[in-house]
């Protein structure tokens, strides 16, 4: 089966700083990949570079079997991102953001398709407020919105319930779920939460300052760390506390 | 090949156009602000013509002289804050990483900024130079198709310094923006507006005919003067502009590309 991603030696230096060093990897089709560590441990950069928004230093990106250094086009109606690095212009509506997002994608039937994720995601009711009266969770959701518009087949998420309160991460997460069991897309997720990674993740790749030092299941990480739970295990990759019984190495 | 494959898409600036629109319509201070410094200088220079037509033989001879290079300098103002300030607005609401995530192209936003800026020029100036009309019995219109020669070259000088700042705001952040305002400013005192370029000192002349606002500027005062339209500098003018623009365009797409480089397409601010 073709991955969906295949990241290969992928390097991105800032001066001598290694932001992301010598990573490689492959998420296949219909997995959701969640990609964890601390602060500075690289997930954004990744992000970015899978979307062509920041250039490699080193290293060779493929999404959905394009080169994304060459011919990132190709790919980008097909793949779609939310973050809370980005933002939507606060004076536009939502109903204009995603008018005009939609439009930019070529989504077609677009007035059906913003009301209906309007309601799955509980943006309905503010759909004519400026987007800058919205509370931080209702700009979250409506992000939300705008990744999903042009149903992609790939999903990079960044955070996606930053600022969410528990009942509406939890459903936002339920969505996201659905969303992929309905249309078969890949998601690749980057966050601090690790009861989401749990709940969404069927691959976890651990980050920590631009490398990649574990990967695996959420099963098998616990049981590599000898943790009960994936925080715990975080906390022993970002404080280097890795355990002997980790040292067997990665999942393939 | 699917819309979004496409490598040029007018629907695609279109939607940016669109996008602008709505920006547009949501502040009513800032289409009042479009208007407002066109009509200030309008007015301001138009008494000044008042009292000068009475007291100078040069002004005399073509009254509506001081009030066309008003407006014209006007519309290549009004060209480049078209293109720099609602490239800022871009900036300030962090929305870069959004729209280059997406199909669009540099180089289609670079045609929707040019769309927008004639739309705003169009609204500022075309107020103030209507408003002329019943104030100080003046019509810059009378200068027949001619205008729309110095319109368009005047315009496309415009467009040039807006990328160029646009493009220099994208490198060094939202800290450098004044350069919208101050940019523009520099190349007032050589371009003739209201004098001719006669007068400059030789070496400011050197530089005043590296210009294609000084042809215009000298064009426009040979339509009021002698009547006559000069192809001659018209030429010049559009020569100029061909590479002003050309210039103007690569380095914006070149900075765009370092913007990649540098990460400032998710991370930009001050």
């Amino acid at each position: 089966m073709n991955a969906v991603i295949q990241v290969e030696a992928l390097t991105k230096l800032y001066g001598e700083l290694a932001a992301v060093d010598h990573v490689s990897f492959e998420v296949v089709p219909g997995s959701t990949c969640g990609l964890l560590g601390g602060n500075g441990a690289g997930k954004t950069t990744t992000i970015s570079m899978l979307l062509g928004l920041l250039l490699p230093t080193a290293g060779s990106i493929r999404v959905l079997g394009e080169d994304i250094l060459a011919h990132r086009y190709r790919v980008l109606g097909r793949v779609n991102f939310s973050s809370p690095y980005v933002d939507l212009p606060h004076r536009l509506t939502v109903q204009e953001n995603l008018s005009v997002y939609a439009r930019l994608y070529g989504v077609r039937d677009r007035e059906p398709r913003i009301r209906r994720l309007a309601e799955d995601l509980d943006i309905a009711a503010f759909l004519k407020r400026s987007y800058g009266n919205l509370s931080a969770g209702q700009k979250t959701r409506v992000a939300l919105a705008k990744a999903l518009l042009n149903d992609p087949q790939l999903l990079l998420l960044d955070e996606p319930t930053a600022s969410l309160d528990p009942d509406t991460a939890d459903r936002i997460r339920g969505y996201l779920n659905a969303y992929k069991a309905r249309t078969g897309a890949t998601l690749l997720l980057a966050s601090h939460n690790m009861l989401e990674v749990e709940r969404l993740c069927s691959d976890v790749i651990m980050m920590r300052a631009g490398r990649i030092v574990d990967r695996g299941t959420p099963e098998r990480l616990l049981v590599r760390y000898g943790r009960a739970n994936l925080e715990e295990v975080f906390l022993d990759i970002a404080r280097d506390r890795r355990r002997e019984t980790a040292a067997t190495g990665m999942d393939a | 090949m699917s819309s979004t494959d496409r490598a040029f898409s007018p629907a695609r600036i279109g939607v940016m156009v669109l996008r602008y629109i709505y920006l547009l319509r949501r502040s009513w201070p800032r289409v009042l602000e479009l208007a407002y410094w066109p009509t200030m200088q309008m007015i301001l220079w138009g008494f000044i013509s008042q009292f000068m037509r009475t007291n100078s033989s040069w002004l005399a001879q073509a009254s509506g002289v001081l009030l066309a290079g008003v407006l014209l300098w006007d519309v290549m103002f009004r060209g480049q804050l078209g293109v720099s300030t609602v490239f800022f607005e871009e900036m300030y609401s962090r929305n870069l990483g959004h729209l280059f995530a997406s199909p669009l192209r540099p180089y289609e936003l670079v045609c929707a900024l040019l769309t927008i800026s004639l739309i705003r020029t169009l609204i500022g100036v075309g107020g103030a130079a209507l408003l002329a009309i019943p104030l100080y019995h003046y019509s810059i219109f009378s200068l027949g198709l001619p205008l729309l020669t110095f319109f368009v070259n005047l315009l496309v000088m415009g467009w040039s310094i807006g990328l160029l700042v646009s493009g220099l705001v994208l490198r060094y952040g939202l800290g450098a923006e004044n350069l919208a305002w101050v940019a523009i400013f520099a190349v007032a005192p050589v371009s003739g507006i209201y004098y001719p370029v006669a007068v400059l000192p030789d070496w400011l002349q050197v530089v005043a005919h590296l210009l294609p606002a000084s042809y215009v500027f000298e064009g426009m005062r040979a339509v009021l003067f002698e009547h006559v339209f000069r192809t001659d500098l018209f030429v010049r003018a559009v020569a100029l502009n061909i590479v002003y623009l050309g210039f103007g365009i690569a380095v914006f797409l070149g900075v765009f590309r370092a913007a990649r480089r540098r990460g400032l397409l998710i991370n930009v601010g001050e």
